[in-house]
């Protein structure tokens, strides 16, 4: 049991990671990882393959469990649930209140195979928010639309390209309205050619919504346009943040130069 | 009627039996497939374990030997239940053939990839919505090809109802033949019956095979 001495208010920051730590086995993976991410904040996080990017997003999103620290999301202890001001192991019904706030998009996409485009969209608005079918059909639509595909929805998956499955998507995890969404290398399944269409609808995103993002990806040209702060993580820490002027013109620390010398030499 | 046709009313007689045996022992079969091996692959190892022994048991024993237990020992004290011989039928053959349908259930649960499975948590499905919305309809298209061969496995193996004095097909070519004789033709149009039944399902196993929509 952990005691919450740091009251959250919702004033506080949506997402605040406080002293996470996750290993598999003898691998640790996040070391006491510190993190907050303000309100309608979007953030990039970088960092060399291994650096547990993918297990941050995978904690948030109940995927992944973290062996010590807290996790507050709007204000609520993620993977805890406060019993008399201690907290406690979070139970499933509090894990499920919690997934409302956040959504995910993958980078293998995970599109439901056996569903058309529309109800892949619709499915969860309808049997998880008890969204009415018309209203999460019309909702769809517009989402799609926003997305390019209006004239895909009754299409299977398998026969779209992957630009157009991970825009899908996107719409997909859009259509839950979450209060933070996270990105984990949407485009590195892509073809070259196709990565364009989907960050395309990205910036869109970003231009037109006041989400909070957390978004994990390789393309620096991309996190430096969209991304109010860059987060370089190394070894299950963060090592340097700040907006992206600055991270990608004058970082601090020698090993964020060094990473971003390699990245963008190609 | 011209031989072998007089044969025929009292044949039909059986192959109705038959009939409703096997619709009503795979419909048993299908529910109890599902359910065990749905109930196989459960977190909790009180439900696997008891689903285990289930299967287990109803594999490792011979069908025929599970019929004379549901028949004739279930009657007898301390158990005192005494099912028709139609009933006890079709629970011996719908729990032996729903246990090997469990083992096909479960590998096709097993087979889906868990990427799927964490989709549905991010877009906060239940558990009970992950199983029904996401896992079993993409597994059913891996079910159904070896369920159909088992459907037609449970077809033949209704012969074997006859041992507890159920009519079904073989049990009235059996009388036909202590009455009437004529051995050959009488088991011909036996074997001609079983085939015309089983032939439309080995059909419908390949129609099912071929027709996914989707990849
Ligand atoms: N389920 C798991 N079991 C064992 N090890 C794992 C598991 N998930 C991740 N790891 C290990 O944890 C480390 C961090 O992985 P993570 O996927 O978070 O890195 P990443 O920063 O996303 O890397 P990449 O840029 O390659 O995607 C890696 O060494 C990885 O092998
Ligand atoms: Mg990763």
């Amino acid at each position: 049991m952990v005691q919450d001495n740091d009251r959250q208010d919702a004033s506080g920051p949506m997402i605040r990671f406080q002293k996470v730590k996750k290993s598999f086995g003898d691998v640790h993976v996040l070391r006491e990882l510190d993190l907050d991410v303000a309100t309608a904040e979007r953030i990039s996080i970088i960092g060399a393959s291994g650096s547990g990017k993918t297990t941050l997003l995978r904690i948030l999103m109940t995927l992944e469990e973290p062996n010590s620290g807290v996790i507050y999301v709007d204000g609520e202890p993620l993977w805890h649930k406060k019993v008399n001001g201690e907290l406690v192991e979070a139970d499933e019904k509090h894990l499920r209140k919690m997934r409302g706030k956040i959504g995910m998009v993958f980078q293998q996409f995970n599109l439901f195979p056996h569903m058309k485009v529309l109800r892949n969209v619709t499915e969860a608005p309808i049997h998880v928010l008890g969204t009415p079918r018309d209203k999460a059909e019309a909702r769809a639509k517009e989402l799609l639309d926003m997305v390019g595909l209006a004239d895909k929805m009754d299409n299977y998956p398998s026969q779209l390209s992957g630009g157009q499955q991970q825009r899908v998507a996107i719409a997909r995890a859009l259509a839950m309205q979450p209060k933070v969404m996270l990105f984990d290398e949407i485009t590195a399944a892509l073809d070259p050619e196709l990565v364009g269409e989907v960050l395309g609808v990205m910036r869109q995103l970003a231009h037109e919504t006041q989400m909070t993002m957390l978004i994990v990806t390789h393309e620096m040209g991309f996190a430096r346009d969209v991304s109010h702060r860059i987060v370089f993580l190394h070894e299950g820490q963060v090592l340097e943040e700040g907006p992206p002027e600055k991270i990608f013109t004058n970082p601090d620390h020698p090993r964020t130069r060094e990473f971003l010398s390699r990245v963008l030499e190609h | 009627m011209l031989p072998p046709f007089d044969l025929l009313p009292t044949l039909v007689r059986g192959l109705r039996v038959t009939i409703g045996l096997t619709l009503a022992a795979s419909t048993l079969a299908l529910i109890v497939a599902v359910i065990a091996g749905v109930a196989r692959t459960s977190k909790n190892p009180l439900i696997s374990g008891i689903v285990g022994f289930y299967v287990e048991l109803f594999r490792g024993t011979s069908v025929l030997v599970q019929m004379f237990w549901i028949f004739f020992v279930l009657p007898i004290p301390p158990f005192n239940i005494s099912l028709s011989p139609f009933l006890a039928g079709v629970i011996a053959l719908g729990l032996n053939v729903g246990a090997y349908g469990s083992e096909v259930v479960r590998g096709a649960i097993q087979a889906i990839s868990r990427s799927q499975i964490e989709a549905g948590i991010a877009l906060n499905f239940t558990p009970t919505q992950r199983m029904t919305r996401i896992i079993l309809p993409q597994a059913m298209v891996r079910i159904l090809p070896p369920f159909g061969n088992l459907l037609i496995e449970l077809l033949k193996s209704t012969a074997l109802v006859s041992l507890i004095t159920l009519s079904d097909l073989t049990f009235q070519a059996l009388t036909l033949r202590q009455t009437v004789g004529r051995t050959t033709e009488v088991f011909a149009v036996l074997l001609i019956m079983y085939f015309l039944l089983a032939y439309p399902l080995t059909l419908g196993v390949r129609w099912v095979e071929g027709r996914r929509v989707w990849a």
